[in-house]
């Protein structure tokens, strides 16, 4: 199993593909930077327009590496899911394509054991591919420009709110929402691997991916009452933002906060759960077609 | 005829007696204002607002004559409402273009105060009115109430400790009113943690913003540079 791993993990690491991943997450953060170094204080007074003439405050250091990064992976993260794709969707309509499936299923290995491979040669992807996102939209932009308080303006209901975390109540939340969108983008990785299964070449697989990521992300997005109750709580993409509950910092009555709390810990648990449980269930579902599947390419 | 003149001239003279007395109050608060030159303090500031989530922050208060105040959070960040400067209460009875009216006595816990409006003699003035209340044992002002012209009320309520020989505050509470904060649409792709659902949150239009001091130092000097 481990030299199987190795072997998907190897081909990963030969595709062109794989890379156009990291070079657009490059190419992404690096524009994100260089946009908010020359002229970061336009957003800021976006953000603020209905109350910066009542309040005044430092807007040099609420444009800091933190605050950048919250803004980068708000962006990317919505993007991500078609980069892990990419990866993903090839792993089996790949092999149909070059021909090669129908000697990798003839190999001492159970079709199980390959799905189980497949899949977590694409979720050790989506791991590194996450690692680089931290490194240059964390790390680069901690260095590019520095730490300090933490602002995160949100939007609740009908109402919206600006979040203030300390400097020192930062790091544990990124690594939380790094973990958490590990598991989310896992989910689109699995997607990715079971559709792969029904095709011969990897652009389907990809195109309905990305389809379905897109309309079920609009559909958790509109605000209808009975899609709210009815519908949204059964798509995995209302659960792909949950990583911000980690910036979602607990209040006291009187609206001061409390370091080193979350407002909703338990609907971040909830979403955690709901996107396991679509992991198990999608992989689960691979297997089985894939055992039942007769291999023509 | 004689007995209403008469009358007429008592009511008037006791009118400008009150108000004599009531601008003699004024500027004895406005004498002990003026002992204090500059100062540096620092404190702890709680603000409370309905749309800002923010920590307790401890902040340095730096204060220059006649008008120069400057609140910084030097570790962080603060949201400082606008009207804070207000609590430099030489803002407030600073010169002379002014009536004060005598409007009698309330007791601020169990501090009997004077109660004075200051209406501004220029009528293009941004404050409309200011009601003051002052204890007139200490000279200082305990409640201040401003109605502006374009930046809406806000009141000041204040505790008077060890600094009160300079008329400098232990605590300051100052209220002001707040518009609603709307985010522009579409921008922040929030995680719907089922909070928001059947619940309008209950707004408030007015804030809350909290200083206690910890120390002052006075008459030190304060330089021009921390002002910008």
């Amino acid at each position: 199993m481990w030299n199987l791993l190795q072997i998907e993990l190897f081909k990963i690491s030969k595709r062109p593909r794989t890379y156009i991943a990291f070079v657009a997450i490059t190419a992404i953060v690096a524009i994100f930077q260089f946009a908010f170094k020359a002229d970061g204080q336009s957003y800021m007074d976006l953000m603020m327009q209905s109350a910066k003439d009542e309040f005044t405050f430092d807007r040099v250091q609420a444009i800091n590496g933190y605050f950048m990064c919250y803004i980068i992976l708000n962006t990317l993260l919505i993007q991500v899911p078609i980069l892990v794709a990419l990866i993903a969707a090839d792993s089996i309509s790949g092999e149909a394509n070059m021909g090669t499936l129908r000697l990798l299923i003839s190999k001492p290995v159970s079709r199980s054991q390959i799905i189980i491979v497949k899949f977590a040669a694409a979720t050790i992807f989506t791991i590194f591919l996450l690692l680089w996102m931290a490194i240059t939209a964390l790390l680069l932009s901690i260095v590019i420009f520095g730490t300090g308080d933490m602002l995160v303006f949100r939007t609740k209901g009908e109402d919206s709110q600006i979040m203030l975390i300390t400097k020192d109540d930062v790091m544990w939340r990124y690594y939380a929402a790094f973990a958490y969108a590990t598991v989310a983008l896992t989910v689109i990785a699995a997607l990715s691997l079971f559709l792969s299964i029904f095709a011969e070449n990897s652009i389907g697989p990809i195109i309905a991916t990305v389809c379905i990521v897109i309309v079920c992300t609009i559909i958790s997005n509109i605000n209808v009452p009975i899609i709210d109750r009815n519908v949204k709580p059964f798509l995995f993409t209302s659960y792909l933002v949950g990583w911000k509950g980690f910036f979602y910092i607990g209040t006291n009555p009187d609206g001061s906060t409390i370091k080193g709390s979350m407002e909703n810990w338990p609907a971040i648990r909830n979403s955690l759960l709901i996107l396991l449980a679509h992991i198990g269930v999608i992989v689960a579902a691979s297997i089985f077609v894939f055992r039942r599947k007769d291999i023509l390419s | 005829m004689k007995l209403l003149t008469a009358t007429v001239f008592c009511f008037c003279t006791a009118m400008c007696n009150a108000q004599d007395a009531a601008m003699a109050l004024v500027q004895k608060v406005k004498a002990k204002i003026d002992l204090v030159n500059n100062y540096e303090a620092g404190g702890t500031m709680k603000t409370n607002v309905t749309f800002l989530k923010v920590p307790e922050a401890q902040v340095k208060i730096y204060f220059k004559k006649p008008n120069l105040l400057k609140i910084k959070n030097e570790k962080g960040i603060s949201f400082v409402p606008k009207g804070a400067v207000s609590i430099n209460l030489n803002n407030i009875v600073s010169g002379s273009q002014y009536t004060a009216l005598d409007a009698g006595y309330d007791k601020i816990g169990t501090v009997k105060t004077r109660i004075v409006k200051l209406l501004p003699a220029d009528d293009n003035a941004d404050v409309v009115l200011s009601t003051l209340y002052i204890d007139e044992a200490n000279l200082v002002i305990m409640k201040a109430k401003t109605t502006t012209r374009t930046n809406g009320s806000y009141q000041l309520d204040m505790q008077f400790g060890k600094y009160i020989s300079y008329g400098l505050p232990d605590k300051i509470t100052f209220t002001f009113n707040t518009k609603d904060y709307k985010l522009p649409k579409g921008v922040t792709f929030d995680f719907d943690d089922g909070t928001n659902a059947g619940k309008p949150a209950e707004k408030t239009k007015s804030g809350k913003a909290e200083i206690i001091f910890n120390s002052y130092s006075i008459n030190k000097g304060v330089a021009d540079t921390m002002f910008k």
